[in-house]
């Protein structure tokens, strides 16, 4: 539901149905609320059926990428002998998105849940659910839930009797959102610095301490106990767009916008009624402008390709962007896009592990040209130079962080680019004078 | 660069990373006593049973490091080195990495402002100017002239739809307004 909102009548609340009731917390308000059944449940069942239930449902990762979770679950090689491990990522600072942290804060119990069945499924003993850490509330309310699964016996050694062993850990990250990217996170687990590694290995080969690895987002992993409960029909039924895309979806709605929060929706829903009937559009006496649906790493869209959107990975690819994490972020018509492309540009900068010199360096200079048109010191050429650098960072690095960067830049001068040549003509920021106002207001 | 009109936003930013490394004899921490003894030590046992490696309990040997201190010193650093079996070095080069590891002592509250775009755009340079004026401290990353306080911008700290979200130490704070900046100071001091 769209927490803190009410929720709206054409949500379907699967995972969201609890947000903002604290009583779900609790490991008794949760298995009121039909709780740990799914657990029971996958654990008299055959790891390999586990999975193919997964893949038959259609499920795709909500971290970012998208890719079928079931799949991802296949790769991992039962009786190789070796120690299988399962990592949550909770490490949620795309910009714009903040769906995990309400799912654990109000939900934690879910999030145990979900660990513990994709632990069995991929043949794993221990899961680890990394934390960033700037969420201090989630982690307590992590901590506590696990707390509760260990003491009545959910967790450990005998997993609800099942002679089998399950251990979730909760691990707090230290600020560095590279270190949500996979490979990153493991070696911060390993305590290590957050780069991330060159792949092949892939972590199914190779993950964390060197085993096969399997790592899901949060959301992707709260879904499968419906699943196991519901089957992956139901699961599959959820769907007004394509077949490729399937159940429900958490949006953090942010920005400038009259109702911001967590809505779920099924797939395929019109993106032009949910931020105008669900969010409740923009704020009085402005209008969208851009809206950046999938977190700051995906392309922006003008307000008129938002609203001709439908709602699921292949619509939003069709409409020049990406699903991404669900970061819907909304920008009016009083916002400066110069500038707002300028502070992604310098979040970027700010979060780049370095290791890769096109990284290190374009996200820099990106940051660098971008402030200076802002303020008014841009010249004919550094729209040009803007593009090449983005060019040399693209698709030329250990991971796409770099690419991220030049996403915004490259869409942002292809769809806003009289703001661009506004700010070099007239040697100013043509927004400023609003802002300069406000400030002495 | 000429700094146009609009404050936090026009000039270089400080960060936790950026800040001019200092050294008078508080900041070496000459009298550094042992964090990892009887309850400290236990917990990071505890701690070591999760994982495979003595070196992945790195991250949370010096979370409760920052928690007993306040901060992370090079004595501390040698001792976390000590009872991993890792190097100071080693130790260093992680703790360099994360943004939330204090390499110097902070004021007593530790303000962290989001400002990345989607806060950006519902106002969060007002509320990091109203913390400045309202803490006294000079600058981003500076603390208080008593102390207190010391501000600085972070990036998205994933609540954006709770736009700006400020986090005072270990407290989260939701949708915080400039003009709502007064009171949560004034409860402060
Ligand atoms: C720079 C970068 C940051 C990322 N941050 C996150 C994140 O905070 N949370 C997340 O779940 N995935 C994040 N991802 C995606 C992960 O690498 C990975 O694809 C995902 O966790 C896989 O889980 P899923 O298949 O369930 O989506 C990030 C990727 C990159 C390149
Ligand atoms: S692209 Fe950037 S963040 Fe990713 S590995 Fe290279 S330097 Fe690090
Ligand atoms: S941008 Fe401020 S919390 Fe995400």
């Amino acid at each position: 539901m769209g927490f803190p909102q009410k929720s709206h009548p054409r949500e379907t609340t699967v995972l969201s149905k609890h947000f903002g009731d604290p009583d779900a917390r609790t490991l008794a308000g949760w298995r009121n609320r039909g709780g740990y059944r799914a657990l029971e449940q996958t654990l008299a069942m055959e790891p390999a059926a586990i999975v193919q239930m997964v893949k038959e449902s259609g499920l795709r990762g909500r971290g970012g990428a998208g890719f079928p979770t079931g799949v991802k679950w296949s790769f991992m090689k039962p009786g190789d002998g070796k120690p299988h491990y399962l990592c949550c990522n909770a490490d949620e600072s795309e910009p714009g998105t903040f769906k995990d942290r309400e799912i654990m804060r109000w939900t934690p119990h879910a999030l145990v849940e979900g660990c513990a069945i994709g632990a069995y499924a991929i043949g794993a003993e221990t899961a680890y659910v990394y934390i960033r850490g700037e969420f201090t509330e989630p982690l307590e309310r992590m901590t506590e839930a696990v707390r509760e699964a260990y003491a009545e016996g959910i967790l450990g050694r005998n997993a609800l009797g099942s002679g089998k062993r399950i251990d979730v850990y909760v691990h707090k990250g230290a600020g560095a959102y590279i270190c949500g990217e996979e490979t990153a996170l493991m070696n911060s687990l390993e305590g290590r610095r957050g780069n991330p590694r060159i792949k092949p290995p892939f972590p199914a080969t190779a993950g964390v301490f060197g085993q096969p690895t399997t790592i899901n987002n949060v959301e992707t992993l709260v879904a499968v106990p419906h699943i196991i409960n519901n089957g992956a029909e139901w699961y599959k039924a959820m769907c007004l767009g394509n077949a490729k895309s399937t159940g429900t979806k958490l949006y953090s709605v942010c920005g400038n916008v009259r109702r911001p929060g967590n809505y779920e929706v099924v797939m395929g829903f019109p993106f032009k009624e949910f931020l105008y009937d669900l969010c409740g559009g923009p704020p009085a006496g402005r209008r969208f402008k851009a809206i950046i649906p999938g977190g700051s790493s995906v392309p922006i869209q003008t307000i008129a390709e938002a609203e001709a959107t439908v709602m699921d990975y292949e619509g939003f690819v069709a409409c020049g962007t990406m699903l991404g994490s669900g970061g819907v972020i909304c920008i009016d018509d009083a916002q400066c896009m110069v500038k707002q492309i300028a502070r992604l540009a310098r979040f970027y900068a700010h979060e780049s592990c370095a290791q890769c010199t096109q990284c290190r360096e374009g996200t820099a200079w990106t940051t660098k040209i971008m402030e200076r048109i802002e303020a008014g010191q841009g010249t004919a050429g550094d729209l040009d130079t803007l593009l090449d650098i983005a060019d040399n960072m693209t698709a030329k690095t250990i991971c796409v962080l770099s690419d991220s960067c030049a996403v915004p830049v490259v869409s942002g001068i292809q769809k806003f680019r009289d703001e661009f040549e506004a700010h070099i003509v007239q040697h100013r920021c043509p927004f400023r004078p609003a802002t300069a106002a406000a400030v002495a207001a | 660069m000429s700094a146009p009109a609009g404050g936090p936003s026009a000039g270089p930013r400080l960060t936790a990373l950026d800040r001019a490394p200092r050294a008078d004899a508080h900041e070496r921490d000459e009298n550094y006593q042992p964090v990892f003894v009887n309850a400290r030590r236990k917990e990071l046992d505890e701690l070591l049973t999760r994982y495979p490696t003595k070196m992945a309990a790195l991250l949370p040997a010096l979370w409760i490091v920052q928690e007993e201190r306040g901060w992370v010193s090079e004595p501390a650093m040698a001792e976390v080195a000590a009872v991993l079996g890792l190097t100071p070095a080693y130790v260093k080069g992680v703790v360099t990495f994360y943004t939330m590891y204090h390499q110097h002592p902070v004021g007593k509250y530790f303000v962290q402002v989001c400002t990345t775009s989607p806060c950006n755009v519902c106002g969060a340079e007002d509320v990091v100017r109203a913390f400045l004026k309202q803490t006294g401290a000079s600058d981003l990353g500076a603390t208080s002239p008593d102390g207190r306080f010391t501000v600085i911008e972070v990036e998205c700290l994933g609540a954006c739809g709770f736009a700006t979200p400020v986090m005072i130490n270990n407290e989260f704070l939701e949708s915080v307004s400039a003009d709502r900046v007064p009171s949560i100071v004034g409860a402060l001091k």
